[in-house]
């Protein structure tokens, strides 16, 4: 459905975007991870023909974007980061003019505003000026705008931002019930809400893609040594070092309380059998034993460390 | 073309819905109906005294004494006026960021251009319909030349289409309304004013200056005199202008 080649933007001497190629299949739901400031904005206004890229094409539905830039914007519904609306018109009329501009049929077009309203909650505040709306409205009036005349591709910067807990939740159920039907492309900064809503998430720092995989397999990648948590009774620092003579062992390192200690161990091997043997050997209780999965964040964290340690060695 | 209605639509909502619009009437039409009331008022004092002369009452006529001070005033007020109508079209859309909003519908630039441009126009044409009540007044009390009222409000028309296509273009260049306004009212002054240095700059400047001047084109048009280098002069300038708006809108296409 879309498919970006090589794409590199400058803002004069800074780079936002650098290199970046990735494509999104039809009906998937693909979010973009990334600090403040590492291109995700950038990228997306490109795959709206906002701008266009310093270098690099863009392809949504097999239509070059710079080529056809009408034919490309019409398959797009965008919300933008900052939810940008007419705020001087009530939220009918603005629905109306966003559907006179998408070109929905006279005949169709009160029954489409309508259907977006209905979606979107936001019946109650139809006849109110948007500039009164509360921050939340705003945004719901925004999201349904980029619905109107149901564009296959919903392209969506930063759905929940500024939202309050219930709200995200009924934004997220409600950008899950679009997935599959449409092709849905949400960027964010907060890991969980990708983790929970999309299929695939490319995380992008610095302009560039530094990983893009299924949340679950991104863990599973990434996770370059398996940690296990372990507390055995108070025994003092010979704990420690009996554990750390276990084969394949890394190191152990003692968390916060005596006795309990997380111990890194060579990937793909599960020592929970010889650790727990060992502290039985040894006439130690052992309390508990476990294998410590390292969160999303954890990840995104690493990734994102790891590329600005490089760069400042470089 | 695509999208012309949509923003056409949206803009005339828009300029009715905020206040501008019926400050900057109500200020117009106060002030042009006093500088009709006076114009007015000066051609019967001027006729009463006439009267005991025949040679001077001869030279009196309504088109020299009434009609062409009046579509100069109205000229005047609307050099003033036009910049606060249009400055908001383009700037206060990239102010506010819906310039990524009304780039990303499948509206060409084309279309948003001309769009906002006639609704300008159309807000203008209200304006000078508002104006027509005093033609009623000068044909209550006399017979006034409908000739030239037609000629002289087409000049008007063709006048307020250049200031409103010249604000467009001073608004697209900033995100600032105010700086708009501020361009656009000093560029419509200057073209005004720039037939003056015509005495003194030698005949091909002079007569150069003199022909870009909004003024001397309005001269024979309000006195109900058409002629055709008059109005092509108004139509290229709103073509020029329009254009420029149209490429400084694409210039965000290769500007980094």
């Amino acid at each position: 459905m879309i498919e970006v080649e090589n794409l590199t933007k400058f803002y004069g001497p800074v780079t936002a975007l650098r290199q970046v190629n990735f494509s999104v299949d039809s009906g998937e739901i693909v979010g973009f991870l990334g600090p403040n400031g590492a291109g995700k904005t950038t990228a997306l206004r490109i795959l709206t023909c906002f701008m266009p890229p310093t270098s690099g094409t863009v392809r949504v539905a097999g239509l070059d974007c710079q080529e056809h830039p009408l034919k490309v914007r019409a398959k797009i519904g965008y919300l933008p980061e900052t939810v940008p609306l007419y705020s001087d018109m009530t939220v009918f009329r603005f629905l109306a003019f966003v559907a006179d501009a998408k070109g929905v049929p006279r005949s169709r077009r009160r029954g489409e505003i309508e259907r977006v309203i209905e979606v979107c909650a936001i019946s109650s505040v139809a006849q109110r000026i948007i500039g009164h709306l509360s921050k939340g409205f705003r945004q719901r009036v925004g999201i349904a705008q980029a619905l109107l005349n149901n564009p296959p591709i919903l392209i969506l910067d930063e759905p929940t931002i500024g939202l309050d807990p219930a709200q995200i939740v009924e934004i997220r159920s409600l950008i899950k019930q679009l997935g599959g039907e449409q092709t849905i492309i949400l960027s964010s900064h907060i890991l969980p809400e990708v983790s929970q809503i999309c299929q695939r998430i490319l995380i992008i720092n610095k302009g560039q893609i530094v990983a893009t995989d299924t949340p679950a397999n991104l863990t599973a990648q990434l996770q370059r040594n398996l940690q296990v948590f372990i507390e055995v009774e108070e025994r003092g620092p010979e704990v420690a070092e009996t554990l750390a003579t276990v084969a394949d062992v890394l190191e152990v390192r003692p968390v916060n309380g005596a006795g309990r200690y997380l111990i890194e161990t060579k990937r793909g091997q599960d020592l929970r059998p010889e650790l727990a043997r060992t502290v039985v050997e040894h006439g130690w209780q052992l309390r508990e034993l476990r294998l410590q999965d390292l969160s999303l964040e954890e990840i995104f964290m690493q990734l994102v460390t790891d590329e600005e340690a490089e760069e400042e060695q470089a | 073309m695509k999208g012309f209605l949509a923003v056409y639509r949206k803009e005339l909502y828009r300029l009715f819905a905020s206040p501008v619009f019926y400050v900057v009437a109500f200020i117009f039409l106060a002030l042009v109906g006093y500088f009709f009331y006076s114009s007015v008022a000066y051609y019967s004092l001027v006729s009463f005294q006439a009267s005991r002369s025949p040679f001077l009452a001869e030279q009196l006529n309504l088109t020299d004494m009434v009609l062409e001070p009046f579509f100069g005033s109205i000229s005047i007020v609307l050099l003033l006026m036009v910049p606060l109508i249009t400055m908001r079209l383009f700037a206060e859309e990239k102010k506010s960021g819906t310039a990524e909003l009304l780039f990303t519908y499948p509206i060409s630039d084309r279309g948003a251009v001309l769009g906002k441009f006639a609704a300008a126009v159309l807000i203008l044409v209200l304006l000078l319909i508002g104006t027509l009540p005093a033609m009623i007044v000068l044909e209550a009390i006399g017979s006034p030349p409908w000739a030239t009222i037609l000629g002289g409000y087409l000049g008007l028309l063709l006048m307020s289409g250049a200031f409103a296509s010249l604000g467009l273009l001073a608004s697209s260049l900033t995100q600032n309304q105010i700086i708009a306004a501020v361009i656009s009212f000093g560029a419509l002054l200057l073209l005004w004013i720039i037939g003056w240095a015509e005495s003194f700059v030698g005949p091909t400047l002079g007569s150069l200056l003199s022909y870009l001047s909004l003024l001397s084109h309005f001269e024979n048009l309000s006195k109900g005199i058409l002629d055709s280098r008059d109005i092509l002069f108004y139509l290229l300038l709103i073509a020029l202008s329009l254009f420029s708006t149209l490429r400084l809108l694409e210039s965000r296409q290769w500007r980094g």
